[in-house]
């Protein structure tokens, strides 16, 4: 039981970077934190083979997934019919691009990487949290999208069309803010 | 042949499923004949490629650390669920 103090000075920081890695917002990664204590407290199967951190991290893992569902649970049906809709502000009505994707100047130099990376960081700030939370399972952390629909309790069709959007939205975007 | 809305729409869905050959025969076709699609496709992938590389920053990052007062709460909560 002492032992949680411990970790919890010995593996916070760590384990708030992972939590906020892909939640993306701090308050949702603190109370991620927290959660992921509380359980280590409840639930004592801890197998000293197994370094803390690692059983830590898995427990953390949990609690992410968990937020993430509820950030896509709120889905109702009328609003996927409206997103699949919804694409007017980037088509015609002859299904030709209304602004036509522009080249973009790869960022070189690492100080460009950076505001590239600055750039994104903003755009996808702006994105609806559940098309982030798609964004960090699909993209960032690839899970199967099998995985990603059972979890999210959402169908396949509803997924791609949520990805497609925010990509749509993130490339748009970036475009208006990089170039 | 397809229009660049479901152009736009099959390459987004090429990063999360396998295509059907008949599909990527079509996209094949318009992207012969569309570098604005073309363009698209590349983009969103090096936007998948670059939130990865966010995603990697913020957790690799020793500076970002659990803020102390989040710090202080949980070991009231660890205190509080001991007794």
């Amino acid at each position: 039981m002492e032992n949680i103090h411990h970790w919890l000075s010995e593996h916070g920081d760590y384990l708030y970077r992972f939590a906020l890695a892909r939640l993306r917002d701090p308050h949702l990664a603190e109370d991620a934190v927290q959660e992921t204590f509380l359980a280590a407290i409840k639930n004592p199967s801890f197998a000293e083979q197994s370094s803390a951190r690692t059983w830590l991290t898995g427990i953390l893992k949990h609690k992410i997934i968990d937020t993430q569902r509820k950030s896509v649970r709120e889905i109702a049906a009328s609003e996927l019919i409206e997103e699949d809709a919804n694409m007017d502000e980037f088509f015609d009505a002859q299904g030709h691009w209304s602004d036509l994707p522009q080249e973009w100047g790869m960022p070189d130099s690492a100080l460009e990487q950076q505001q590239f990376l600055a750039i994104l960081q903003k755009c996808l700030d702006k994105l609806p949290a559940k098309q982030q939370a798609l964004f960090m399972l699909r993209d960032v952390e690839e899970n199967e999208n099998e995985e990603i629909c059972k979890e999210l309790n959402i169908t396949a069709t509803n997924a791609w069309v949520m990805l497609y959007r925010a990509r749509m939205g993130m490339r748009k975007c970036l475009e208006m803010n990089w170039l | 042949m397809l229009t660049c809305k479901q152009a736009s729409q099959l390459l987004s869905q090429s990063l999360d499923r396998k295509l059907s050959a008949k599909e990527r025969l079509f996209l094949q076709l318009h992207l012969l004949i569309c570098k604005y699609c073309k363009r698209f496709g590349i983009q969103i992938r090096i936007l998948r490629t670059a939130l990865k590389k966010l995603s990697v920053n913020v957790e690799s990052d020793e500076n970002v650390r659990l803020p102390s007062d989040a710090r202080a709460r949980i070991a009231n909560v660890i205190e509080s669920t001991k007794n």
